[in-house]
């Protein structure tokens, strides 16, 4: 375990909303983690190719528009495509509960919403990571 | 200047000695009280803390320069704020049915949001519109849905707001046309568009194209309402959102300003006079949790902006000089948790917006953490208008917290650092070299995240969130936007796209591509493209051919 996790934050589709994911990005690297953040706008497909190019451990993505009940979904299907199945994939944002249940059947591992503690993401990436 | 007294000095520094002696058995709650923007905040405040403060040219009476105390000089004995809700989501026939549903519960003016793929310039058939058609707010992609959402509404008798940044000129362009088949001449429209597009690239995310063909976009707009709608509110520098991705109250202040004085600058060099334009700029800020600091921050804006206008940009009319602005509480500080909580924390930051001077306000709703407003959640959160209007009295008279020695000498604090931080910035050369350097993102991304850290290690209480927690049960029946909107709305484009003149369609997009290459005001001739049905995605293409799109500065890790 002396190699540090490698995250993906990222913020697919068009939603401009970036301080959490920035918040966590800062937590992450301060918690030893090396997080590559992607900007805004991302497409499923700059997310994938990104992740498999960078080698990364974990994805996390965020939403705050909505799009959530899409995107992430695609996100899995391309990470299958490319044959991806050795990165934990998690999501936070403005999420309703009534949505989380297709998303963890897509592959999404764990929805974070609003007010959780970044110490808790930090603890269930260290606890999930598939390696 | 108030004359302090020897007398007075000595019995304060007595009084201290006294309750300090007495701090060993009755310790205070905190070391240090600090306020969001890092100002101490002292036990108490007396007249030494505003000896330097002269009345007539720091504050002065309500419509009287500086205006410290508002910028009307009657102010709310004349009529309350506008009371102002954001609304818009899936279809132009739905929201429709909102306007009308909120003006009947006695709502004063429109506030348009709409979807992200209209913000930035996509039509709902694009590929990157897909998952966000309608989901944020109201889908517009051509004059015929615009015509939809102000059906039945006389756009001569209501101001309407709408948050509408990069691509602002089209949909100005489409809100004129509507109003001319409603037969009302566009010197008759009131209204705002926030065409703000600097802190889009800080802090809200909505940009399309860079900087400068961007800059030039909003001074075209200022000059050809200035001949032609001039009624209309052609900017609303916004720091809502530069507070809502993290800022502290200053900075809130700070870069809004920084930002106004970048399109001042603009327009100046575009040829504009400060006056013909600057009576139309408007402000929104954001109305946060610390109630004083908030009240303050709405008194120093005033102050500096004035200041700003009269001494660096020589303006004479007073109305350049003024700041008007829309006030909305803080939706980053609604929790998901007890959402019934987030009733009383919109009410004490209305109440924040109202004592600080707002011209109009949005309140929150209480589910805005979980979902868009259900029409109960928006009502209760217009009835805490109508109540603060209405009942508490706080309307009655004007300014009513000035003199208070906390709030003036607050105010007086919070207009010097917005300084400091404004001096910093033209060090920069402005707020947008600041903005492509990344400055203003980092300043801000750390306040964000040192709130946060507060908030984890319990030095910030967040009531329902890390203290006074209840098990509950997660809440039901959230608003959900229809999934087949985006399928309608393709349909409806389609439609619009069968029925139009092709010809005239491209006739005015080839004039708009070669006006975008030149120098001419842009205005007329994306009037005339909505005109024959061109759609926002089309004329957004043809210009993005000419200015290319807006790269992210990377502001994270090392």
């Amino acid at each position: 375990m002396d190699k540090k996790i490698r995250v993906l934050a990222a913020k697919p589709g068009l939603d401009g909303h970036d301080r959490g994911v920035k918040v966590v990005t800062s937590a992450l690297m301060d918690a030893g983690m090396e997080v590559i953040y992607t900007g805004l706008r991302q497409t499923p497909a700059q997310i994938v190719e990104a992740a498999i190019q960078e080698d990364v451990d974990v994805i996390a993505m965020s939403i705050l528009s909505g799009a959530h009940d899409y995107l992430f979904p695609k996100v899995m299907e391309l990470l299958k495509e490319k044959g991806v199945d050795d990165v934990l994939v998690i999501g936070g944002g403005i999420i309703p509960d009534e949505d989380i249940p297709a998303l963890k059947q897509a592959g999404i591992a764990e929805i974070f919403g609003p007010g959780t503690s970044t110490e808790d993401i930090v603890k269930y990436i260290k606890e999930n990571i598939k390696r | 200047m108030q004359n302090i007294n020897q007398g007075l000095t000595d019995a304060l520094n007595n009084w201290t000695e006294g309750v300090e002696k007495r701090l060993g058995k009755n310790p205070e709650r905190k070391q240090n009280f600090v306020n969001t923007s890092g100002i101490p905040v002292n036990r108490l405040y007396t007249p030494v803390d505003i000896a330097d403060t002269d009345y007539l040219s720091d504050i002065n009476f309500p419509g009287e320069y500086p205006y410290t105390r508002g910028v009307q000089p009657t102010m709310y004995r004349a009529r309350h704020w506008t009371m102002r809700m954001y609304a818009g989501f899936a279809t132009a026939e739905e929201s429709n049915r909102r306007y009308k549903f909120l003006l009947e519960q006695g709502q004063t003016g429109l506030s348009v949001a709409f979807d992200l793929p209209t913000q930035i310039g996509y039509d709902s058939d694009s590929e990157m519109a897909i998952g966000e058609v309608g989901k944020v707010g109201v889908a517009i992609d051509s004059l015929k849905d615009m015509e939809t959402l102000f059906d039945g509404i006389p756009l001569d008798k209501v101001s309407t707001s709408m948050t509408i940044n990069a691509p602002a000129a089209v949909l100005l362009a489409m809100y004129i046309a509507v109003a001319e088949k409603q037969g009302v001449p566009p010197e008759k429209l009131t209204g705002t568009i926030q065409n703000d597009i600097l802190k889009e690239y800080s802090s809200r995310g909505t940009y399309i194209f860079p900087p400068k063909p961007s800059m030039r976009i909003i001074t075209d707009i200022f000059s050809y309402c200035a001949k032609s709608v001039p009624s209309w509110n052609t900017i609303s520098i916004s720091g809502y959102h530069i507070r809502e991705a993290g800022s502290t109250a200053v900075q809130e202040v700070a870069f809004t300003l920084a930002n106004g004085i970048a399109y001042v600058e603009a327009a100046r060099q575009s040829g504009l006079d400060v006056d013909t334009f600057g009576p139309r700029l408007s402000f929104f800020f954001n109305a946060h949790l610390d109630f004083f600091e908030e009240i303050a921050k709405f008194r120093a804006a005033r102050r500096l902006w004035a200041k700003i206008m009269k001494d660096r940009f020589g303006a004479k009319n007073p109305r350049s000089q003024m700041v008007r602005f829309h006030t909305q509480t803080a939706g980053c500080t609604l929790t998901a948790q007890q959402p019934k909580n987030n009733i009383v924390r919109v009410a004490f930051q209305a109440l924040s917006a109202v004592l600080g001077g707002t011209q109009s306000l949005h309140t929150n709703s209480m589910d805005e953490a979980l979902c868009l407003p259900s029409e109960e959640a928006v009502q209760i959160a217009l009835r805490t208008q109508q109540l603060i209007a209405n009942e508490t009295g706080v309307a009655d008279t004007i300014d009513p917290l000035a003199g208070s020695y906390y709030v003036e000498a607050l105010t007086n604090e919070i207009y010097q650092r917005a300084e400091e931080y404004i001096r910093k910035i033209d060090e920069m050369g402005g707020a947008v070299s600041a903005i492509e350097k990344g400055y203003v993102q980092r300043e801000i991304q750390e306040s964000a995240y040192k709130y946060q850290r507060e908030i984890e290690q319990g030095k910030r209480i967040v009531v329902g969130l890390n203290k006074f927690q209840v098990k509950e049960e997660k809440p039901t029946n959230l608003l959900r936007v229809d999934p087949t909107v985006r399928v309608d709305q393709i349909e409806r484009l389609r439609k619009v796209k069968s029925e139009r003149n092709d010809n005239e369609v491209n006739n005015t997009l080839a004039a708009l591509r070669q006006g975008a290459g030149g120098t001419d005001n842009l205005m007329p001739l994306i009037l005339d493209a909505v005109k024959t049905y061109a759609t926002l995605g089309e004329i957004c293409d043809v210009l993005r051919g000419v200015f290319g799109e807006y790269q992210q500065v990377s502001t994270l890790g090392s």
